[in-house]
């Protein structure tokens, strides 16, 4: 690869496109796309952010108290600290998620391998002598050897993600019933409930766990090439093979970060009932996932991630579910709500919709410029 | 070629005959045409959908919405009866073109505005969701002289076996739609735009209406299924049939319906319900197995039904 690279080299100065445009035109060109890049990224920002304000907005019209925080026994109490609580076990997911999805894929097991992990830990700690060091790690290994399972399928063996990843979500929760038994396995530990229900620094353990999980993957992703292979491989897996991307390795290492996530969301979850519950944990939640993914605005044809967007987005479905509890409407709205606000988000990312809108709004200024419309 | 088209086909009837076999060897009972008959009319609702997401998966797509239209329709139906007094074939004679038209705006939002369908239908899954549980949220009874005459209604068989109306219901709409897809220009269009959108465009196969055809179809037979489904539990519930569509796909896949489109077969799927309904029965009939291994097994089956698609197409690319 390496010598064909440097016999190109002076071929392409000598071509002849660069020969047609000066310096100047060709540096212009460049700062005009990096412009619209940059004013591209501040878009991308603009509305879960507006979302997210409007929401929390409309909460503090409802009830004045939602902003007031009060300090009690070392930890930190208050409407916005229960949002980020309870948000936390899909933001973990959506971290995870956000990067699958950047690869051009999907994961639909993380709900099954929260189950998983859940009922791992659960009867690990009803052994007698483990160490809780070990039940943390072999929880999180349950999330990487799901991740390989996944991403195996998914990249060596070339199934279609959806698919690949079905198989773990219907299988999985058979495994977590089988490890417990069929039952509800119970635990009384106060160390690894604490990352359930523990504070430090006067904030719950789970905003904490999603806080590390966010920085953690955010530097390994944007401070080496990873963050830029991954979106390449979403973009065109093929093309970045062709570059000498490992697109596969790529897949693997993105269905793993997805499987740890939802390794950690299940056991904060575990910790959270100190139990593991094979039928009920993380049900459904590889949906809010992805709708979290989704709000924040990832494309789900993958090619490009954010994940602080998705971790916004995951705040802004369970500041709506919040909303929804707080204005007294009845729980049962939830879903409808959901859904309509689904619809919306998906239909202002769709191009058409967006010229559509722009012409009714541009109706009445449409005379003038008539000849720019075309 | 021929003989490769067909033999996911081939493995899943003979893997439902050798069950059926081992089941009749090693229980009671099991090899008896009672079990056959339940078979059908236990699964009635999922058939039905089965049916509904072949087509959609034929055409390249996906509808993850099919369970909660079931709930729906089960919930609109119950309350109407039982509620206002409404006669029920008025009813299904209402429910039906709404769940119909369900499906083809989905279809709308699929095709005008480029959206995924995946996560269209999961936004479908969730209104249709949350529709039922505005509407109600407890299981509402229906208590009707019309379903103690449907479920009277049957046919009696040699052995004690009951063909219910379900059943033939069912059986009704695999002819219909197994005629569309072999037989008519719909299904050709079908199979065409799964195959490769861009050729299908290019051969003149009108996109849109197909598109929203295929997703109208599956949300009619999705609402069917509801109906069907409140047969069985003469109740209209808003969390009935959550994962159905799981099950429906899984069993479109068992069938050796490719699901990246363009090749699958309507009567696969129908063996892939009667596969899992038949290991559910093997279980059930065991009792000393848990309920999960159901589960796993089907997880299993999935994994190698897939790996089999794998390989059967890489073999095909390469002698194309």
């Amino acid at each position: 690869m390496k010598s064909i690279s440097n016999h190109q080299k002076p071929a392409v100065s000598d071509s002849p496109v660069s020969a047609r445009l000066s310096e100047q035109e060709l540096n212009a060109a460049k700062n005009a796309r990096y412009q619209a890049g940059a004013s591209n990224n501040w878009g991308r920002y603009l509305w879960p952010v507006c979302a997210l304000i409007i929401l929390l907005v409309v909460n503090l019209v409802l009830d004045p108290s939602f902003f007031s925080l009060s300090y009690q026994d070392g930890r930190v109490y208050g409407s916005l600290i229960d949002v980020l609580n309870r948000c936390a076990p899909v933001a973990l997911l959506a971290i995870g998620m956000s990067v699958v999805i950047a690869t051009g894929g999907i994961d639909l097991s993380v709900g099954a391998v929260m189950a998983i992990s859940g009922a791992v830990c659960a009867n690990l700690l009803l052994t007698p002598d483990v160490a809780l060091i070990t039940v943390l790690f072999v929880g999180i290994l349950v999330g990487i050897i799901a991740g390989l399972v996944n991403g195996s399928l998914v990249s060596y063996l070339g199934i279609q993600p959806i698919v690949a990843t079905l198989l773990l979500m219907v299988a999985g929760r058979g495994i977590a019933q089988l490890i417990n038994q069929g039952q509800i396995v119970t635990f009384q530990s106060d160390s690894f409930a604490f990352i359930g229900v523990g504070n430090w620094l006067g904030l719950p353990m789970p905003i904490w766990i999603v806080v590390g999980m966010l920085v953690v993957t955010q530097l390994l992703l944007r401070k080496t090439a990873l963050g830029l292979f991954i979106e390449s491989v979403g973009c065109n897996a093929s093309a970045s093979r062709y570059l000498g991307i490992n697109d596969k390795a790529v897949k693997l290492f993105a269905y793993i970060i997805a499987g740890v996530c939802a390794a950690l969301a299940g056991m904060i979850s575990a910790a959270n009932i100190q139990g593991a519950d094979a039928n009920n944990a993380g049900l459904w939640l590889e949906l809010d996932a992805i709708l979290a993914v989704v709000i924040g605005g990832a494309s789900l044809v993958g090619g490009r991630f954010s994940l602080l967007l998705s971790v916004l987005g995951a705040l802004i479905i369970q500041t709506l579910a919040t909303t929804i509890i707080v204005s007294g409407l009845p729980a049962k709205f939830n879903l409808l709500i959901k859904a309509l606000v689904i619809l919306m988000v998906l239909l202002l990312q769709s191009e058409k919709f967006r010229k559509q809108l722009n012409g009714l709004f541009s109706t009445k200024t449409s005379n003038n410029k008539f000849g720019e419309a075309q | 070629m021929m003989a490769k088209r067909f033999l996911p086909l081939w493995i899943t009837t003979g893997l439902l005959i050798v069950l059926f076999i081992i089941g009749s060897a090693q229980f009671e009972g099991f090899g008896s045409l009672r079990v056959i008959t339940n078979l059908f009319s236990d699964n009635a609702f999922l058939l039905i959908t089965a049916l509904g997401m072949t087509l959609v998966i034929i055409s390249g797509g996906i509808d993850l919405s099919v369970g909660s239209v079931i709930a729906l329709s089960g919930v609109v139906c119950s309350v109407l009866i039982t509620q206002y007094q409404w006669h029920p074939v008025a009813v299904f004679a209402l429910v039906l073109p709404l769940g119909t038209l369900f499906g083809a705006l989905m279809g709308v939002l699929i095709h005008e505005y480029r959206l995924q369908p995946f996560i269209v239908t999961l936004a479908g899954m969730f209104l249709a969701r949350g529709l039922a549980t505005t509407i109600s949220e407890k299981s509402v009874e229906i208590d009707h002289p019309f379903y103690d005459a449907v479920s009277d209604f049957g046919l009696l068989l040699p052995g004690n076996a009951w063909l219910d109306a379900s059943s033939m219901l069912f059986a009704l709409l695999l002819i219909v739609i197994v005629v569309i897809m072999h037989f008519t220009r719909l299904g050709t269009n079908i199979y065409a735009l799964g195959g490769n959108e861009q050729s299908a465009v290019l051969m003149g196969v009108p996109v849109k209406k197909t598109t929203i055809s295929i997703y109208a179809a599956s949300s009619f037979l999705a609402t069917f299924a509801g109906i069907v489904f409140t047969f069985y539990t003469f109740s209209g519930y808003a969390l009935a049939g959550v994962g159905v569509e799981l099950d429906a796909i899984a069993a479109v896949v068992i069938g050796g319906t490719l699901l990246t489109g363009g090749s699958g077969f309507v009567i696969g799927s129908v063996l892939g319900v009667l596969l899992m309904g038949i290991i559910q029965t093997y279980i059930t009939f065991d009792g000393t197995l848990s309920s999960w291994w159901t589960k796993i097994v089907i997880g299993l089956l999935l994994f190698f039904f897939i790996v089999l698609q794998k390989l059967l197409n890489r073999n095909n690319k390469l002698h194309a």
